[in-house]
């Protein structure tokens, strides 16, 4: 039987010629990652091992991303946990305030993960390095821990569902509106367990910002990895930002999926998932009056330099409307002095716009940004569940980039074709 | 082993932010984290749990984020075993990881209510509703993941190796 291509990347790195849905496997780990929230909780379990030592210094990232620069006291002593762990251990890909940037943003740049490789992060969002041709999923700190003692993780292989995609996107419709819309078509838990393999000639049309985007966000469909193939534009994006040796895997023509969607691109509208659950769509022409008080522009989601320039052409030359907080987070520091060398901060800035250092800040209620009761925010972040960006009676509305920057413009949910 | 309690009660797709939000993630200390655990879903939750009481959800419980934090709250707020029709993949591993016991069965998940009386046997995957007087059967774990349960988690697991 074919074997999909999360199957064949497993395989191979459990030492085994073919693997099957459902079966138990101990993988071979290229990447071992935590932040500052669930780093110290792995570090503490990692004392519980007889062998205090770590598997590989090179193949653990620890990223100080989540409450830095430290929103508090209690996130600065979690952030002196790692930092000290790190510094005593060696960890050669630690990165602290200054070189820090959003974790799933910051590895692909730092050419930390590449094509063929297995990744585990103590952080949902590991699924975001499919987009490279890698099999890399979210687990938890004891995982993590593991991880880092002994360089393998266990797994059950996932089945798959594929998702063909096709046609060209229109103006304004980004991979954020195609996994939007594919998250409202299967629901929150429609890939649980399961890989979400995307294919078809579609594809040539993303940018790697947009694949990282959708692969980033297979996890809000319950997913255990979102994966890409390697292409023509992979391959320009590996060699632009890594040194590591990558392999190519494609799925076997036989390969079974348990569904198959297929999805015409230049149909999609600029999609928007309503309060409280990313399943809950609607395109962009059935969403009506949303007045809000907030924008969110940035994340692991969203925070790329494509993402940057979208909403620097639909703010060029405009004021942000009266009272919406608009914050604009570039995912790492090449991002923001990228954005700064191309002009894009000063447009935000005379837009109205703020500019934060990279955080996750916002994103899940951390901090630059906490929303009060009854409160509205656009936002191009990954999760609009209660209470997700700050008080429990307080609404998120999940967007792309161009609509993000579009309804901090006119104050309320909207297309950028309005502003044309 | 066998747990008894009275039943905490939720609906479908319990995410790991309202189990324990974010505000609370500057800290990792179980005991810290079960006093605000379910706070933005049930506030009362904490006033009215009893040790070895029992959570019984629908479908894809424990999904977004891989807050380890959310099983650690739920098993330090005096939680002795979460029934759910599915789980979301990392808190399920999570869960079995930290040693906390969660049994997948959707009968159970359908029919037990809010405050019925609740008795599971772990060895044979038994759960029992003395309220209602009905019985089901759980959902048997592979047995790579019962040697890890058996170890109280993963860390242990591996370390008998």
């Amino acid at each position: 039987m074919g074997m999909t291509m999360t199957q064949k990347i497993l395989a191979a790195h459990s030492g085994l010629d073919a693997v099957e849905a459902g079966q138990l496997i101990e993988a071979n780990l290229d990447m071992v990652l935590g932040n500052d929230v669930t780093t110290p909780v792995a570090i503490h379990e990692m004392e519980k091992f007889k062998n205090q030592d770590v598997f590989d210094k090179d193949k653990i990232a620890m990223v100080l991303d989540h409450f830095t620069p430290n929103k508090d006291i209690k996130s600065a002593e979690h952030c002196k946990c790692v930092r000290e762990y790190a510094n005593a251990h060696n960890i050669t890909n630690f990165f602290d305030v200054g070189e820090v940037g959003i974790e799933h943003a910051l590895l692909p740049e730092k050419g930390l993960v590449t094509a063929g490789n297995v990744v585990i992060g103590a952080d949902s969002h590991t699924c975001t390095y499919g987009a490279l041709g890698a099999f890399s999923t979210g687990v938890g700190s004891t995982d993590m821990a593991a991880g880092m003692a002994t360089g393998k993780a266990w797994f059950k292989v996932p089945s798959a569902i594929q998702f063909v995609l096709t046609g060209k996107p229109a103006k304004w419709v980004s991979g954020k509106d195609i996994i939007l819309h594919i998250i409202g078509l299967i629901g929150v838990d429609g890939a649980l367990y399961k890989s979400m393999e995307f294919t078809g000639d579609g594809i040539q049309y993303l940018s790697m910002d947009d694949r990282f985007t959708m692969a980033n966000m297979a996890i809000e469909a319950g997913g255990k990895n979102g994966i890409f193939p390697v292409d023509d534009t992979t391959l320009a994006y590996i060699k632009e930002h890594s040194v590591k040796e990558y392999t190519i895997y494609e799925a076997d023509n036989d390969a079974v999926y348990d569904a198959v969607y297929t999805i015409d691109l230049s149909q999609l509208k600029p999609t928007v998932a309503f309060p409280h659950l990313p399943e809950n769509t609607k395109p962009i022409d059935e969403v009506g009056e949303i007045k809000i008080d907030q924008v969110v522009i940035g994340s692991c989601t969203n925070g790329h330099i494509t993402d940057l320039r979208i909403a620097a052409e639909i703010m060029r030359g405009r004021k942000v409307a009266k009272g919406i907080r608009t914050i604009i987070i570039p995912a790492t520091q090449a991002i923001y002095l990228q954005a700064m060398e191309e002009g894009l901060l000063k447009i935000f800035i005379e837009a109205g716009a703020i500019v934060s250092t990279p955080t996750c800040g916002p994103c899940l209620g951390g901090h630059m940004g906490i929303l009060a009761a009854g409160e509205r925010a656009v936002a191009t972040t990954n999760r609009n569940f209660v209470g997700r960006m700050g008080h429990v009676d307080s609404e998120v509305y999940l967007a792309s980039p161009a609509v993000a920057a579009a309804s901090a413009i006119t104050g309320k949910i909207s297309c950028p074709c309005e502003l044309e | 082993m066998k747990a008894h309690g009275s039943v905490h009660k939720y609906g479908d797709n319990v995410d790991t932010d309202v189990i324990i939000p974010a505000r609370y993630l500057n800290s990792s200390d179980p005991a810290e984290l079960a006093k605000n655990c379910m706070e933005d879903i049930d506030p009362e939750f904490v006033k009215r749990v009893k040790p070895g009481d029992i959570m019984v959800a629908n479908k894809n419980f424990g999904c977004g984020s891989s807050r380890e934090h959310a099983p650690i709250a739920i098993k330090a707020s005096g939680i002795s075993c979460v029934i759910a029709e599915t789980f979301a993949r990392i808190f399920y591993r999570n869960a079995i990881n930290i040693g906390l016991p969660i049994i997948e069965c959707k009968e159970a998940a359908d029919e037990i209510e809010a405050g019925d009386e609740v008795e599971i046997d772990f060895d044979n995957g038994m759960i029992y509703d003395k309220t209602k007087g009905t019985e089901y059967k759980g959902q048997a774990f592979p047995p790579f993941m019962q040697e890890i349960i058996k170890a109280e988690g993963l860390v242990n697991y591996i370390n008998q190796k």
